[in-house]
Formats: structure tokens, C-alpha cells, sequence
């Protein structure tokens, strides 16, 4: 926050001002100070508040030609593909946008795990994040079921099925859920009301997600805390602005390049059949961006354990500010650390891969032990490494990284190795 | 310019990552043909496609409906584009069904641009018991159905043979090796002169597969020149913009020490 009081300079301006501070906001979110050695990794906050926007904007439409009932849903797609004016524009963007929408968020997450973001005192940022993410992950489900293809149907049913699993009143929540004895009509009305429902959701804890965040302001990939405003801030605008702007447009050529030359890569060809509860597709899978949960919901033998397992892999990113003990934030002067989180992306990749594979021999094998390394890596590695780990020095501003040549000898040494991380 | 390479470099790893992780089955490697529709600038090739018309309404059309398919269509740009004559004379040459009339009774007219593709069976039941109680899918959407597209459909209509060693078939079922466990229950439905083309080509297997493999790519993915159009112009107005903006924010960045 800045430390100036802020007036509007017109009369009617100062007027409308005390009654609602409407452009004590404004002014707020123009001159946010915001450290000035942010590297790239850092737009994609903008980034996945346009992809909401573009989910919304473009599903309001969709939802306008939309047909939520079991015997019309498939046609009605094939209707907005064929006859509705740029409908099949519409819905390979909000097809592929939901793709791109999680792309940019696993990169804010691993942004945030590299760079200790989620550490004091942005617990709470972290923990809207969460719920966000969650909130996504429900709403690109039930989008999904939406067109009642095969995929759309099947993948219904084994995830509604996971809920059969919780004891004593696993079916009667499973049957609820369905309104009815299968996956049918009611589910597919009532995943089509939640859908439309969970976006506004998270346009909301966004807000709260950024109003977290401008109470302590921006970690930053040094990681130490800055006075704000100094010289080691910039004003949000222009010069954030710009550069969030030059991040989304290369962002948005990929997604362009992916909605008009590749529109169906991401998806899977078994979802323009219609559905069919009579027949079930050779492979089960779901979308890319679930599939390392669903490596870890396979890899238990248990069915309620593993569905246990599964959200306890989301759930415990909610504890990890209080599961890493390292005082150091960012990665950058943790030399140990940054060599487990490089372990655990590949581990998390890994789970992803396996996810897309049949549950079985091998494939089971690297699940169960990726699987357990990744809870490892929160449970173990990351408590411990934080008393054992010798981290190097930090500097003491984040101008003398920038600025480079400091008289101080220790700091002018992990001048160096900063650059050569940093970039 | 190192950080945007990274970002580049992730991208373009997990587009890899996804891609691979989402074609996992093993099948003989597709049969090569060119394809006019492919690549930045594709777009159908129209004689093809009025010819692909052709083998669908003369052998595939006797089981395979296509629903989603209106006869005005075939006159749409980016189609066949056939004359809006000629559509109507396709189109005249099925019946429908319409009603009830003023009386209350239903009748039969000749079809009309605006109605769907009539279909070859009633209902699914009725197409199941004419073909050994396998349903001939929907050929509307079929090319984006399938794993592998136009190329896997192009195969599968010339991937016929006898079986090998050790294969025993049943009445009613044949062998085809793009086939998903190599067994089909639709006999291999072209073969050499068959038809007999309107514009003069020889209609040799081969080409009537690639026609009609071109009209269901087609069907499938109708406003598909539209897309390439403007997929275009979108994406050269995005890096011109893009352009742009770095040079701006440069200039903007350089009021301070940092590098952007």
C-alpha cells in the first residue's frame, strides 16, 4: 500500500470518492508497488485472470445454445459446431481454454513452490490458491461431462463412483449425487447448473486471492522482504502492466495455435461418440491436467484409500507452509532444496504419464513408487531439509543482485550464482 | 531473452509430455497420402469431396446415416460446394416424411435443402438387425471419433485381407489390420470400379478411399478452411502485436536499471 493518502483532483471525483472509494482502488492498483527483479514466471497471475475472463465470457455464450438434457446435449454441441455463427470458434477456445487455464496454473503453483511464495505471510494467498484450484478442477469435470460423449459419460460415472467408497453412506451419496441410479439425465442437468455456478466461485476468491496478496505484496525470486516503495519497486503501471501484457500475448499465440491448428490434440477422440451406457470404452482416462491424481488414485489397491490418497495429495499443498521449515523462501539460495523440487516436478510429470497408461505391470509399479515419493518429498524431505539444509547467504537488498558489483565480498559471490539461477 | 526461452522450452516439453501420453495404443503404422486439408494453409480439395459425396450416397449411405448433415450444407462454402441446383437436386432425390397436414395426416415430399441427411434405417434397432447386430456408426463426426483421424479411416478402408495363420473368423466378420483387435463386422465395402465417377476419374480403390475419407473429414469438421483462415490472420496479427509490445515495454523499462 502506498503511503500517501490519495485525493481525487476533480470536485466530483473527491465526492463520488468519500461515498464509495471507488477510484482510491484505482489508484491503489495503478501505483501497487511491485518489486522490480520479478523474472517471467511471475505473469502468470494475469495470465490465468484472462483465461478466466476467456472461460466465462466465451461459456456464457456457449451456454446459450447449449441443450442440458441426455438425448440432446451430444446434437446440440454438433449444432453449435455446425450452424451457430463462430460457435465452433467458441468452443474450441473454451475447449482448449480450459487446457491453457491449467497449463498456466501448474506454472503459478511450481512458480510458487520454487520460489517459497506460500511461506510467511502469504499463507492465506496460498491457501485461497488452493481452494482455487480445487474449484477448477470440479468445474473442468463437469464441463467435460457436459458434451455426453462416451469419455464425458464414463468419466461421470468412475468418478462419481469413487464417492460408493466412503463407508456406510458411500452409496446413498453416490445415488444422491446422481440423482438417480446411474449417471443420466438429472446428473447432466445438475453438473451443467454446478458448471456454470463454480467460474463465478472463483472469480470471487480470485478477488480475495488478490487482496491477499497486496496486503504483504509480491514474494519475488530473491525471496527477501523489501521495503515497498523504494528503489527496489516499480509502480504496477506501466510497468508491470506491460510486461503481463507482452507475457499473455506469447501466451496467447500458443493458445491460438492450438484452438485453429490442433483443436481436438488435447482431447480424446472417444468423446464424439455419444454417449452410451451400454457401451464402455476400451480406456477410461481422464483430461491431461487430472491425470496425476488419477495415477495416485490408482496406484492404491484400496478403493477408499485410494480415494483418501488422492485428495490428501491436493489437501496437503493447503499445509505446506507449515510443512516447510526452511526460513529461506526462494529456491535460488537453497541449493538442496532446489534439487528435490526438481525431483518432484519430474515426479509429478512422471504421474501424469503413468495416469495416461493401463494400471498394470510396470506402469502400476512407477505409479505406487511416484506416488509415494511425492508424499515423501511433502511429509519428509521438506520438515527435515529445513533444519539440516546450509543455505547460502542472502543479500541484502534485491538492487544489489540486480545492480551487481557490492562492495561486501560474501554477497558480491552469490551475486554470480543468482544470475546464473535467476535466469 | 534466456527467461523467454524457458518458458518456450516448458511449453513446448509438456505439449510433448501430453502428446505422447495420449496416444498410447500400438497399430500398424497408417498407409501415407497427402492430404490438402493439413498444414497452415489447408484446405479441401473440392473435387474430391464432391467425388467423396459420390461413394458415400452410392455404397456408404445404404447403412451409414449421417444426421448431422443438412443437404444445404453441400452447397455451403468451404464444402463440395456444389451449385445451390445441384444441391437441390440431390436433395429432391430422397423422400421424407413431413406432417401432420392441415387434414392431420402425415405425407411424403421430395427433400429439401433445408432437411438433415435422410437416414438408412429407421432406428438403431432396425440397422442392427440388417447387419448381423453390429450399428454402422453415425458417419457425421466419424474422422474425429476415431484415434488417428483421416488417416486411420483411409487404412481401415484398404486394410482388408485374409487372416493370417491361426485367426478363425466368424460368419459375418472379416479381418482388417487397422481395425481395433482386427476384427470388423463390415465387409470391405470398396473395391476396384465399383462406382463409376461423374467427372471421368478412375475409380480405383485407393481413390474412392481418399474421396470419401476427404467428404467425412469434411462432415466432420465443416467451417475447417474457415479455421485455417482465420487461425491465420490471428496468429499474424498476435506476434505483429506481440512485436510491438516487447519494443514498448523495453523502451518503458529502460526509466529504470532493471532488465526485462
Amino acid at each position: 500500500m502506498s503511503d500517501h493518502e490519495y485525493t481525487p483532483s476533480s470536485k466530483f471525483g473527491k465526492w463520488f470518492n468519500d461515498r464509495l472509494p471507488l477510484l482510491t482502488l484505482a489508484n491503489h492498483l495503478t501505483d501497487y508497488p511491485t518489486p522490480k527483479n520479478l523474472n517471467y514466471w511471475w505473469t502468470f497471475g494475469g495470465i490465468l485472470t484472462f483465461c478466466l475472463i476467456t472461460q466465462i465470457v466465451t461459456g456464457l455464450v456457449l451456454a446459450m445454445h447449449y441443450i442440458a438434457h441426455a438425448d440432446m446435449a451430444f446434437s446440440s454441441v454438433e449444432h453449435i459446431m455446425r450452424d451457430v455463427n463462430y460457435g465452433w470458434l467458441l468452443r474450441y477456445v473454451h475447449a482448449n481454454g480450459a487446457s491453457m487455464f491449467f497449463l498456466a496454473v501448474y506454472i503459478h503453483i511450481f512458480r510458487s513452490l520454487f520460489y517459497g511464495s506460500y511461506k510467511s505471510p502469504r499463507e492465506i494467498i496460498w491457501i485461497l490458491g488452493i481452494i482455487i484450484y480445487l474449484l477448477m478442477m470440479a468445474a473442468a469435470f463437469m464441463g467435460y461431462v457436459l458434451p455426453w460423449g462416451q469419455m464425458s459419460f464414463w468419466g461421470a460415472t468412475v468418478i462419481t463412483n469413487l464417492f460408493s467408497a466412503i463407508p456406510l453412506v458411500g452409496e446413498s451419496i453416490t445415488t444422491w449425487l446422481w440423482g438417480g441410479y446411474s449417471v443420466d439425465n438429472p446428473t447432466l442437468t445438475r453438473f451443467f447448473t454446478l458448471h456454470y455456478l463454480i467460474p463465478f466461485l472463483i472469480l470471487g476468491l480470485v478477488v480475495l486471492h488478490i487482496w491477499a496478496l497486496h496486503v504483504p505484496g509480491n514474494n519475488n525470486p530473491v525471496g527477501i522482504d523489501i521495503k515497498k516503495p523504494s528503489k527496489d519497486t516499480v509502480p504496477f503501471h506501466p510497468y508491470i502492466v506491460i510486461k503481463d501484457a507482452f507475457a499473455l500475448l506469447m501466451f496467447c499465440i500458443v493458445f491460438a495455435m492450438f484452438v485453429f491448428y490442433q483443436p481436438n490434440i488435447l482431447g480424446h477422440a472417444d468423446n464424439y461418440i455419444e454417449a452410451d451406457p451400454l457401451v464402455t470404452p476400451a480406456h477410461i482416462v481422464p483430461e491431461w491436467y487430472l491425470l496425476p491424481f488419477y495415477a495416485i488414485l490408482r496406484s492404491v489397491p484400496d478403493k477408499l484409500m485410494g480415494v483418501v490418497a488422492m485428495l490428501s495429495a491436493i489437501l496437503i499443498l493447503a499445509a505446506l507452509p507449515w510443512l516447510d521449515t526452511s526460513k529461506v523462501r526462494s529456491a535460488v539460495f537453497r541449493p538442496l532444496f532446489r534439487q528435490f523440487y526438481w525431483i518432484l516436478v519430474a515426479d509429478v510429470l512422471i504421474l501424469g504419464y503413468v495416469g495416461a497408461m493401463p494400471a498394470e505391470g510396470l506402469y502400476l509399479l512407477i505409479a505406487r513408487v511416484a506416488t509415494a515419493y511425492y508424499f515423501a518429498h511433502f511429509l519428509i524431505i521438506l520438515p527435515v531439509l529445513g533444519w539440516k539444509e546450509k543455505t547460502t547467504p542472502l543479500p541484502l537488498s534485491i538492487t544489489e543482485p540486480v545492480l551487481g558489483g557490492s562492495p561486501n565480498l560474501a554477497a558480491a559471490r552469490s551475486d554470480e550464482k543468482i544470475e546464473k539461477t535467476i535466469k | 531473452m534466456r527467461k523467454l526461452k524457458n518458458i518456450f522450452f516448458v511449453l513446448i516439453f509438456s505439449v510433448i509430455v501430453l502428446n505422447s501420453s495420449n496416444s498410447a495404443e500400438k497399430s500398424p503404422p497408417f498407409l501415407e497420402t497427402k492430404w490438402t486439408f493439413k498444414g497452415l494453409f489447408g484446405k479441401f480439395d473440392r473435387a474430391s469431396l464432391q467425388r467423396g459425396y459420390q461413394v458415400y450416397t452410392e455404397v456408404c449411405a445404404s447403412c451409414h446415416s449421417m444426421k448431422y448433415l443438412t443437404y444445404r450444407n453441400l452447397a455451403e462454402k468451404g464444402g463440395p460446394e456444389f451449385s445451390e441446383a445441384e444441391a437441390k437436386a440431390i436433395a429432391a432425390s430422397f423422400e421424407v416424411t413431413d406432417g401432420p397436414d392441415s387434414t392431420g395426416e402425415m405425407f411424403v415430399r421430395p427433400a429439401k435443402l433445408s432437411d438433415k441427411f435422410v437416414m438408412p434405417y429407421a432406428n438403431e434397432q432396425e440397422a442392427k438387425a440388417a447387419n448381423g447386430g453390429a450399428y454402422p456408426p453415425d458417419m457425421s463426426v466419424l474422422v474425429k471419433a476415431r484415434k488417428g483421424g483421416a488417416d486411420y479411416i483411409y487404412s481401415l478402408l484398404l486394410g482388408y485381407s485374409e487372416p493370417p495363420e491361426g485367426v478363425e473368423l466368424d460368419d459375418g466378420v472379416y479381418y482388417n489390420k487397422y481395425m481395433y483387435g482386427n476384427k470388423i463386422k463390415m465387409p470391405a465395402p470398396l473395391s476396384d470400379d465399383l462406382i463409376e465417377y461423374t467427372d471421368g476419374t478412375k475409380a480405383t480403390a485407393e481413390q474412392m478411399s481418399k474421396d470419401v475419407t476427404n467428404f467425412l473429414m469434411w462432415s466432420a469438421e465443416p467451417h475447417l478452411e474457415q479455421r485455417h483462415k482465420t487461425g491465420f490472420r490471428v496468429i499474424a496479427y498476435l506476434i505483429i502485436l506481440t512485436v510491438l509490445v516487447y519494443f514498448t515495454m523495453k523502451k518503458i523499462w529502460s526509466r529504470v536499471e532493471s532488465k526485462v
